[in-house]
């Protein structure tokens, strides 16, 4: 259900030129703790471009975003994510050659990550592998940590990321295409991680996947051509006509 | 941790050459400390020629080392690494006077005056990626090298002389003296021994780790709230501290600095032993310094070889093409294939 | 400095700055278009100076055929090197491309050494470019090098309309920046890339061939010239021809105006200037393109 508190993230008017060409147009969106908000769209449509806005991978050409009422535009996307502002990619990023557990232990030790002290192990960092062991265990991977990432299927990878996210505890997360790939078994799964997820956190998911989306979003966003044409319920969303026009097709 | 049981060969092939954590090379740390047992009793059993060689090739082992804590470790492949050797080279002639130096003097300006100049050549360096960052580390050495080439201060092309060798005075007693030939050796093995147990400490660290997480997916570790610059460019500075002492070391047992010390072929051929030996292995640095040393002397020599010596830089040329095509991941990663084969 | 001796030092930071350019647009659209970084392109610009050394005694003062040859024989150098050697190279790591272009220096200095020795070579310029034209009370430019900038000139200008103009032009760019939909649109991209590695060689070697009479030929001509051109590139950026024509022109009144004021430390000007290029723009002067 959505909160009626003020917003976790708040991007106002963002957009991105590239040379002389909008792929993002005013566009404004807000993300509240318990609340999954969907960002749809055709291709091209520049939801990545908003989502990497959002992370502080690119800067926008105009708007502001703020993050827990602070004006975080200017900030790297370490620093934002160290605020508390987490990110999964569509392409699986995570650390193929590290066993799983590595990669949640490596995520953790963002949050302490005290380089100098260079006489400790990092295979002996009790609070890394508590948090890895833990996060593993939300994701649905306990008993995974041994293995080598890259042997994972395509599904677990793409579990991994989000454990990977939630290793920093982070309070708003932005997920791209989490469900790219997937199976409907898998894809059931995700889903119910995300539910899993929602009360706790703010987050964002950009989404190809229709029926997920529908399933599982409580605020839908539509961007066509870089602008918001639509922002509202899902059963609203699905009976707008400009979005049917634009985007859903007939009979939908 | 990871443990190996489980996760055949075949797929450790396919992800390529692993680092070091998480996984124990073949026998752990014993074989490093037999390795280093044995040539400390090598001066019993070889000539004084014999010992030069081996001097020679610790030195390089060094230096080989320093680069593959940012060329293994953090992935960024520097192509400037031999400004590092001469500076701290250099160092160490120009603050040595008529009546020689101590080491408790040397050896902090040396590999001072490295890392100094590596946190300059680092901090400008890492502001680009990828290609730009070989080419702008090579200019930077080059620049370094047209200081020690051209300019009165530099010495020109002849280089300078170090006619007496650095001791270490304790208390009125000449603890180390550098112009004695054993002296020189175990001074240069002790410091093998301890910038590959130094690295090695680096790599097991919560440093390290984060280093090998930025080589194997930087943009993850951004997300993850990691300020990555900040790591390539402590590693950076790290390796080019360590090749300043390889410098020093240089140096001394030469009796003599060149600006050749700073020039490209210089900075190659580190790299060259790095691909030797096998990218991602302390223990490859090593034996590619090794391989390197002796190839080379091999390939020079008229001995073995007659007319074709004096164009050893062909043979050079077509055995590297033919091992980097033939070996990407160097002879360690040979070795990990043939016991592979041999477990069946 | 008296106004003549400014001249002259301008027309020669002009002239070194344009032969440095046809090196650099060659490095800079192997390494735009087919991702490759190559460390022997300075052997190229020997070879071309070489070549002019070479076909002298046969071509005498029959200046411009020389060249027209010189550059025929070194394109077809570069296309068969390309389908032999370098094709090879594209799926590698930059280290590994570094290592094997290393070792191709290697080689082609040692082949060097055994076809024509590691003498010093004087190579003279025409006889009807010989002399010069006065500026100034005692100071005479000499006309080779104003030909020498003219040359360089009008290749620059055939090479911008190439890449601007013709088909060629227009694959090579769409080449650039997307492969695989070239390669989708039915474009024999092994032979597009075989062609513009050809062009490289010869825009190298062309400029060795132009250089000669000017700087000699000698054996470490490839080297220096290669960190300069890597120089250029860094500043200019990557796969941008006019990149490298502003870096090339700012490289040479670095250099040329540094030895004039800075004697003994001229060598760092240029990375001085590469030094401040990135603090200020690490991207390179122009960004990716043309």
């Amino acid at each position: 259900m959505a909160d009626a508190r003020s917003p976790l993230l708040r991007a106002q008017g963002l957009g991105k030129r590239f040379r002389g060409l909008a792929a993002v147009d005013d566009v404004s969106i807000d993300l509240h703790v318990g609340e999954i908000h969907a960002v749809i769209g055709t291709n091209g449509a520049g939801k990545s471009t908003l989502v990497n806005m959002l992370s502080g991978e690119l800067a926008p050409s105009t708007g502001e975003v703020r993050f827990a009422d602070h004006d975080v535009t200017r900030w790297s996307q370490p620093r934002r994510a160290r605020a508390g502002l987490g990110r999964s990619y569509q392409r699986t990023t995570i650390f193929g050659e590290f066993s799983v557990l590595e990669n949640c232990r490596l995520a953790a030790q963002a949050s302490e990550p005290r380089p100098w002290l260079v006489w400790e192990r990092a295979a002996h960092d009790a609070r890394g592998l508590a948090v890895a062991e833990r996060v593993l265990d939300a994701a649905g991977l306990a008993g995974e940590g041994g293995r080598i990432a890259a042997t994972l299927s395509h599904g677990a990878k793409r579990q991994l990321e989000i454990a990977m996210c939630l290793a920093t505890a982070p309070r708003a997360l932005l997920l791209d295409e989490p469900l790219a790939g997937m199976g409907a078994e898998e894809t059931g799964r995700m889903l119910a991680l995300l539910a899993s997820l929602r009360p706790t956190h703010a987050i964002l998911l950009v989404e190809h996947d229709m029926d997920a989306v529908f399933k599982v979003a409580d605020r839908i966003t539509v961007m066509v051509n870089g602008r918001v044409i639509a922002s509202d319920v899902p059963e609203r969303i699905r009976i707008d006509p400009a979005v049917q026009l634009a985007y859903l097709g007939d009979g939908h | 941790m990871a443990s190996d049981a489980g996760v055949s060969d075949a797929v450790i092939a396919d992800v390529g050459a692993l680092p070091d954590i998480g996984r124990r090379e073949a026998g752990g740390w014993l074989v490093p400390a037999a390795a280093a047992l044995v040539v400390a009793a090598l001066p019993l059993a070889i000539s004084p020629y014999g010992q030069d060689v081996v001097v020679r090739i610790a030195i390089y082992a060094i230096f080989a080392l320093s680069l593959e804590l940012i060329v293994g470790a953090a992935g960024l492949v520097s192509l400037g690494h031999a400004a590092f050797l001469g500076i701290g080279a250099y160092a160490t002639v120009l603050a040595s006077s008529d009546s020689g130096a101590s080491l408790a003097l040397l050896v902090p300006l040396a590999i001072g005056a490295a890392a100094a100049y590596a946190l300059a050549v680092g901090a400008l360096s890492l502001r680009t990626r990828g290609v730009y960052f070989i080419m702008v580390t090579l200019a930077f050495a080059q620049m370094a090298y047209f200081v020690a080439h051209d300019t009165k201060a530099g010495g020109g092309s002849d280089g300078i002389f170090l006619y007496i060798k650095p001791t270490l005075v304790v208390a009125g007693l000449t603890l180390v003296d550098l112009g004695q030939r054993l002296h020189l050796y175990y001074a240069v093995l002790a410091a093998l021994v301890a910038t590959y147990a130094f690295i090695a400490l680096l790599l097991g660290s919560r440093f390290g780790h984060a280093l090998a997480g930025i080589r194997v997916n930087e943009q993850r570790m951004r997300a993850a709230g990691f300020a990555t610059t900040p790591y390539k460019l402590a590693a950076f500075v790290i390796a080019g501290a360590l090749a300043g002492l390889a410098g020093l070391l240089l140096a001394v047992k030469d009796g003599a600095v060149n600006p050749e010390l700073l020039s490209w072929h210089e900075s190659g051929a580190v790299l060259l032993m790095l691909i030797f030996g096998g990218i991602g292995s302390l223990r490859g640095a090593v034996i590619g310094a090794v391989a390197f040393t002796l190839l080379k002397e091999l390939f020079q020599s008229e001995a073995l070889l007659g007319p074709l010596a004096s164009h050893w830089q062909l043979t050079l040329g077509l055995t590297i093409i033919a091992f980097v095509a033939a070996l990407p991941r160097g002879l360690i990663g040979l070795g990990a294939r043939l016991r592979g084969a041999a477990r069946g | 400095m008296d106004l003549a001796t400014f001249l002259v030092q301008c027309l020669n930071a002009v002239q070194y700055g344009l032969l440095l350019f046809l090196v650099a647009s060659g490095l800079t659209l192997i390494f735009g278009i087919m991702g490759v970084i190559n460390l022997a392109h300075g052997s190229f610009y020997m070879l071309g100076a070489y070549l002019a050394f070479a076909l002298a005694p046969w071509f005498g003062d029959w200046f411009f055929s020389r060249l027209l040859v010189g550059v025929v024989l070194a394109a077809a150098f570069g296309y068969l090197l390309e389908w032999i050697f370098f094709s090879f190279l594209y799926e590698r790591d930059h280290l590994q491309q570094v290592l094997l272009t290393y070792a191709l220096i290697l080689v082609f200095e040692e082949m060097r050494s055994i076809l024509v020795g590691n003498d010093v070579h004087g190579v003279t310029a025409p006889s009807w470019l010989a002399g010069g034209f006065r500026l100034g009370g005692l100071m005479e430019y000499p006309w080779y090098r104003v030909f020498a900038s003219v040359a360089c000139l009008v290749v620059a200008l055939a090479l911008y309309a190439v890449v601007n103009r013709t088909r060629l032009g227009m694959m090579i760019r769409a080449g650039a920046s997307n492969r695989d939909m070239v390669r989708g649109l039915g474009v024999d991209i092994r032979r597009l890339y075989r062609i513009v590695f050809a062009g490289g060689v010869a825009l190298a070697a062309l400029a060795g061939m132009i250089a000669a009479p000017l700087s000699s030929v000698y054996p470490g001509m490839g080297s220096s010239v290669l960190i300069v051109c890597f120089v250029v590139v860094v500043i200019g950026g990557i796969g941008s021809i006019t990149g490298a024509l502003v870096a090339s022109l700012l490289v040479g009144v670095v250099d040329t105006f540094g030895k004039v004021f800075f004697a003994e430390w001229s060598g760092v000007g240029i990375y001085v200037l590469m030094a401040v290029i990135l603090v200020w723009r690490p991207e390179g002067l122009m960004k990716r393109g043309f």
